[in-house]
């Protein structure tokens, strides 16, 4: 099972201490955040765009460039690529550049975002929500299907203009990109990425571990069904969580808190306190805050209700400090996957 | 025993149009409770036959005209921006549950919105004859499986119910308390402003005696604002 993180450099002023920190300071913890994970054997590093004042990151590729040139092993992916407010042709050029570069381990997550703020400054209309997205998704999956048969591609749609016998270049390490599509949770994404054979992420914020566990069920029938085979796709959780030794509960709090508390107040979720925080870090809850041991444990049950290959951890919400998130990463690599590695071997011995 | 408890849900259709998270969870929770469920998108009802068979296991994935003409109740769970693609005449003399909000990221711009009292009065321009109750708007997906506990669970939660129909009324106010949850009747269609985005009610959660001192409160303070904007005599 696959392990990492995610992070859309967040630079929240400090909810708990009032510090300030620069988009230049975080764009450094976030290269030293990607050096550790990597030298800690995790498997993904993951960059989400925002075009608001709390996050410094809405352009991916660079940082996830500068990820790659400082690692090794680990993949570099977009946690997500808004694709609803970009050009596929566009977006295709960069992650394949960044898939030579990081010698093929570049990976691109296609999502419409739950923010709106990159419709108005790109001009694209709230209306077309759903067609900017079908449109584009199957754009970007045409080019990597002519990217992997080596042939020009000729399209027609609505949102960007024809392309006519068209190559693409550069094109990625074995001609293929890695594709994923997140979703928050409507069956019909799960249907969208089941028949268009991508894998797909399950964007789980709150609420109980199984949460998702139908969508993940459907999910595979839908691609059986399509006549993928439903066993080479992927299923992955993004979550967020905090792994320490000790009072990862206690130190994730505040930050949790002031995130969802503006989230709650500019899109009418529930109101955040200690209890519902307190549910949900609960062994069952969506949550993701312990020691290595509750960590891996709660991954391990969300498995036995995803069957899910791929879980990664949000650590650094609202500017969790960077020592508590290093500190997390590290445990995250060190402990709490070879913990669910060993359960999982055992798991696969009983079942032999 | 109560008359809002009245109807039978082995004898009693649930229509649901949208098979969203919300028209899903709404399936699952009505056939717990013994209700015939019919289920309905915009499309072929065989497109959503997967879907209906792992999210709702037991509901029936019909065409929406189907699901119009046989539903006791209707419940309209589609993107609000979607409601001038709801039939009136499919709708017309049903009784109907609306639970659907107005969230600008997905709705887009509804400058129409802004002459309604609250989202459901738009949509009740739209289907006029159709006998309108809201509910289930102010409780996240999730939670309708997560937070419905048995009636007499000392941490059920409530969840507020108002319409101009005292019948449609009733109706949804047995619903409510059928899925899992304290109905508690809300008034006027109109009241249902309290308990939209934005509103305390919305935010938060709360068990009977707490919503009903909510609903109070925003009717005092409506009261006020009417009696400012009135003319002084
Ligand atoms: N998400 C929540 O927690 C929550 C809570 C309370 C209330 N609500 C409200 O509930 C409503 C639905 O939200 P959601 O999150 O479930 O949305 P969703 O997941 O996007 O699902 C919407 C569903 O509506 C269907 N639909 C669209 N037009 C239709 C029509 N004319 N007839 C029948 N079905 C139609 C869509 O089918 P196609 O795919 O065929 O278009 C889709 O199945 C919204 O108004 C929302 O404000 C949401």
């Amino acid at each position: 099972m696959e392990l990492g993180v995610y992070s859309f450099g967040d630079v929240h002023r400090n909810p708990v201490t009032g510090a300030e920190v620069s988009g230049q300071q975080r764009m450094a913890d976030l290269l030293e955040r990607a050096r550790l994970a990597d030298d800690v054997g995790l498997d993904y590093f993951g960059i989400g765009e925002h075009h608001r004042a709390d996050f410094a990151v809405s352009s991916i590729v660079p940082v996830l460039a500068a990820a790659a040139a400082q690692t090794r092993n680990i993949k570099v992916g977009s946690a997500v690529t808004v694709l609803s407010t970009e050009d596929p042709v566009r977006v295709y050029q960069q992650f394949a550049t960044l898939d030579l570069l990081s010698g093929g381990r570049a990976e691109l997550t296609a999502g419409r975002g739950s923010f709106i703020e990159s419709y108005p400054l790109f001009g694209a209309d709230l209306n077309d929500y759903e067609a900017l997205y079908e449109e584009k998704i199957q754009l970007l999956l045409a080019l990597n299907d002519a990217g992997r048969r080596e042939e020009p591609i000729t399209w027609r749609g609505k949102f960007r203009p024809a392309l006519d016998d068209a190559t693409i270049y550069p094109r990625p390490v074995d001609n293929n990109l890695d594709i994923w599509i997140a979703t928050g949770g409507t069956p019909a994404s799960s249907v969208r990425a089941a028949r268009l054979g991508t894998n797909v992420i399950y964007a789980l914020l709150g609420g109980a571990v199984s949460n998702f566990a139908r969508h993940a069920q459907l999910f595979r029938a839908e691609a059986e069904q399509a006549g993928h085979d439903a066993n080479a796709l992927k299923v992955g959780v993004s979550a967020v969580g905090l792994v320490a030794k000790s009072g990862a509960q206690e130190t994730f709090y505040p930050y949790w808190r002031h995130l969802m508390d503006g989230l709650s107040r500019e899109r009418g979720f529930s109101q955040p306190n200690r209890i519902s925080y307190d549910m949900q870090t609960a062994p069952k809850g969506a949550i993701y805050a312990g020691t290595p041991e509750q960590v891996a444990e709660k991954i391990l049950l969300t498995r036995e209700h995803m069957g899910h290959d791929r879980h990664i951890l949000q650590m650094d919400l609202a500017s969790v400090p960077q020592k508590d998130v290093l500190k997390s990463i590290e445990l995250l690599g060190t402990e709490v996957k070879p913990l669910i590695d060993a359960e999982l071997r055992n798991q696969e011995k009983a079942a032999a | 025993m109560n008359q809002i408890l009245q109807h039978d849900p082995a004898t009693t259709t649930i229509g649901i149009l949208g098979a969203g998270k919300v028209g899903t969870g709404v399936a699952r929770q009505a056939l717990k409770a013994g209700y015939r469920v019919l289920i309905a998108a915009s499309g072929d009802p065989k497109d959503i036959s997967l879907i209906i068979s792992v999210m709702a296991p037991g509901a029936v994935a019909a065409s929406a005209a189907d699901v119009m003409s046989e539903a006791d109740l209707v419940v309209l769970s589609v993107p609000l921006h979607k409601f001038r693609t709801l039939d009136p005449a499919g709708l017309a003399g049903k009784h109907v549950l609306d639970t659907m909000n107005y969230w600008r990221d997905t709705n887009g711009d509804m400058p129409e919105l802004d002459e309604a009292p609250s989202s459901s009065e738009m949509v009740h321009a739209h289907i006029p004859e159709a006998r309108l109750a809201k509910s289930l708007n102010h409780i996240g997906y999730h939670e309708l499986e997560l937070d419905a506990r048995p009636a007499g669970a000392p941490d059920r939660r409530a969840l507020a119910v108002t319409s101009d129909d005292a019948e449609t009324l009733a109706l949804a106010l047995g619903f409510v308390e059928r899925l899992g949850f304290d109905a508690v009747d809300g008034g006027r269609l109109s009241n249902g402003a309290a308990f939209e985005p934005g509103t305390p009610i919305f935010t938060g959660s709360y068990d009977q005696a707490g919503l009903q001192s909510e609903l109070l409160a925003h009717a005092a303070s409506a009261a006020g604002e009417e009696l400012a904007l009135s003319p002084v005599h």
